[in-house]
């Protein structure tokens, strides 16, 4: 069936494709995109970077313009929180806090992540923000000033983009990261050196193995980060980036099944068969062309895209099933980080030195086996990769490590 | 005054955008929804998925390929062309009319 209403809760980057999508499929009925932020479903990867620096403002990111959705017939709805969610075998009701209701014949989940929060006392102090959407960007953005100080909890992408766009802006900066290493379960060893390394060089200062346990405040204003070993660092400002969590209550509440995410299979189906969920929100089976059958959730552009164009076809009766190798990138300050594939930390680890300072490649190996590659400033080396990952090329290691081959003679001899 | 996008796909359906001058091939693309050019990144160089075949009349409005791309080219889902191009990397000017082919496949 392809005349009901679909409709699709979540105004991302994953809902916004799915509208898409779906629209390309020959869904001919009523669609109707919820978002609870006030803005048209727009590119979160600038936050961290042109949007905060100030060389990109909302309507910059916006992901489509509003005459494709009055051309395509997408109702896109705009500052309204979906609180009640009824689900029946044939279709259901979501209504909203102030009493707006809407009936639906197929639902889609597309609700996303939100961050992490610190336990530690202090965390309410004004001044001490997570970077999510455009509001909390703008928030930010209006406290970021040379004469503060910024301290960035967790080194992880974001914490690090943001890091690295202050401290271009002149912003005395520093990074605590609870592991010994920055980027942990993301990259290897080699590769989080050379990013720390790369960081330290632009002069940011980074403390890995420390710990906030406390804001420090005055008049209610946060005046300082407490680490675990009793170093005091003097903060006016302090972005806490450690992770996010799915929003899956909503699934939850309405009687899927949810786990770490809401669970679905590779058609992005949930546990009643008929709803699907896509994007930050989901807890998915790895998609690698080479799946460790692991459950996941993956929070990337790619995923959010790449899901909810496969399970358009779920939606239109044509179900294909999600297959990609994930991919991620950072963008740093000038360091440009890629990374395709799912590692382990036991994962082998096969450095290919770039031809300038500042490039390199690294290739992680199981066994005998390609599984993941992270890059530094080489994006073409990271492209042919990619796609040896995903048609699954056979590259030994003697051959990844010989650099007077160029990676992407690697295709071409198959 | 705006540009004018000529988008062709595969099959050879034509789509005809106004595009707003600054704003490159692709995020003129994407926002309309133009099928097959996904944009993934944004803009930023890293995917590769905004891959186009521009037309020799109005190649030579544009800068020329950078290192980058170049390398980002070659392993391009789609065979590249001696005219293909990443069309975040072409950026539009006052008045200007391209023409661009889309490739059968971006990933």
């Amino acid at each position: 069936m392809t005349t009901g209403h679909l409709l699709v809760i979540g105004a991302g980057q994953a809902g916004a494709q799915l509208v898409t999508s779906v629209r390309e499929h020959g869904w001919t009925g009523p669609i109707t995109l919820i978002g609870s932020e006030p803005h048209p479903p727009y590119r979160r990867p600038p936050l961290s970077k042109e949007y905060l620096r100030g060389s990109a403002d909302t309507a910059a990111l916006a992901l489509r313009s509003d005459e494709f959705y009055r051309d395509q017939k997408i109702d896109v709805v705009l500052g309204q929180r979906i609180d009640r969610l009824t689900l029946s075998a044939d279709g259901g009701t979501a209504a909203t806090t102030t009493g707006r209701q809407w009936q639906f014949d197929r639902l889609a989940l597309a609700t996303g992540a939100e961050p992490r929060r610190l336990p530690v006392p202090g965390a309410g102090l004004a001044g001490v923000v997570v970077l999510r959407d455009i509001s909390d960007a703008d928030a930010l953005a209006a406290r970021l000033r040379p004469a503060v100080d910024l301290v960035v909890i967790g080194g992880g992408f974001v914490g690090l983009e943001v890091a690295a766009t202050a401290a271009a802006a002149g912003v005395s900066t520093t990074v605590v990261e609870a592991a010994p290493a920055l980027l942990t379960r993301v990259v290897s060893a080699e590769t989080a050196a050379a990013v720390q390394a790369a960081h330290e060089a632009q002069g940011l200062r980074i403390r890995t193995g420390s710990r906030p346990v406390r804001f420090h405040g005055a008049n209610g204003t946060v005046t300082g980060v407490e680490l675990a070993d009793g170093t005091l660092l003097t903060a006016g400002l302090v972005l806490v980036s450690v992770g996010a969590r799915p929003r899956d209550d909503l699934a939850r509440a309405a009687g899927l099944h949810c786990d770490g995410g809401v669970v679905v299979d590779q058609h992005s189906v949930t546990s009643d068969g008929r709803t699907v969920a896509i994007g930050d929100c989901a807890n998915l089976p790895d998609p690698s062309p080479r799946s460790s059958g692991l459950r996941l959730r993956l929070e990337s552009v790619d995923n959010a895209v790449e899901q909810a164009r496969a399970a358009a076809t779920t939606l239109v009766g044509d179900p294909r099933p999600y297959r990609g190798v994930p991919w991620f990138w950072s963008h740093q300050g000038n360091l440009r980080l890629q990374i395709a594939g799912l590692a382990v930390a036991a994962d082998d680890v096969l450095v290919r030195p770039g031809k300038r300072p500042g490039q390199q490649t690294v290739l992680r190996y199981r066994e005998d086996r390609l599984v993941a590659v992270e890059c530094l400033g080489t994006p073409g080396e990271f492209l042919a990769l990619r796609r040896v990952l995903a048609e699954s090329v056979v590259v030994t290691k003697d051959r990844a490590a010989d650099t007077s081959v160029p990676l992407k003679g690697l295709l071409a001899a198959t | 005054m705006n540009a004018k996008v000529f988008y062709t796909q595969p099959d050879g359906s034509e789509r005809i955008l106004e595009a707003t001058p600054g704003d490159s091939i692709m995020r003129t693309a994407v926002r309309n929804g133009v099928s097959g050019i996904v944009g993934q990144c944004g803009g930023s160089l890293s995917c590769a998925t905004c891959h186009v075949f521009v037309d020799d009349r109005d190649a030579g409005d544009f800068p020329p390929v950078s290192e980058d791309e170049d390398d980002m080219l070659d392993v391009a889902a789609t065979d590249r062309e001696d005219n293909s191009r990443l069309s975040c990397q072409l950026i539009l000017t006052d008045g200007q009319e391209v023409h661009v082919t889309i490739p059968a496949v971006q990933l």
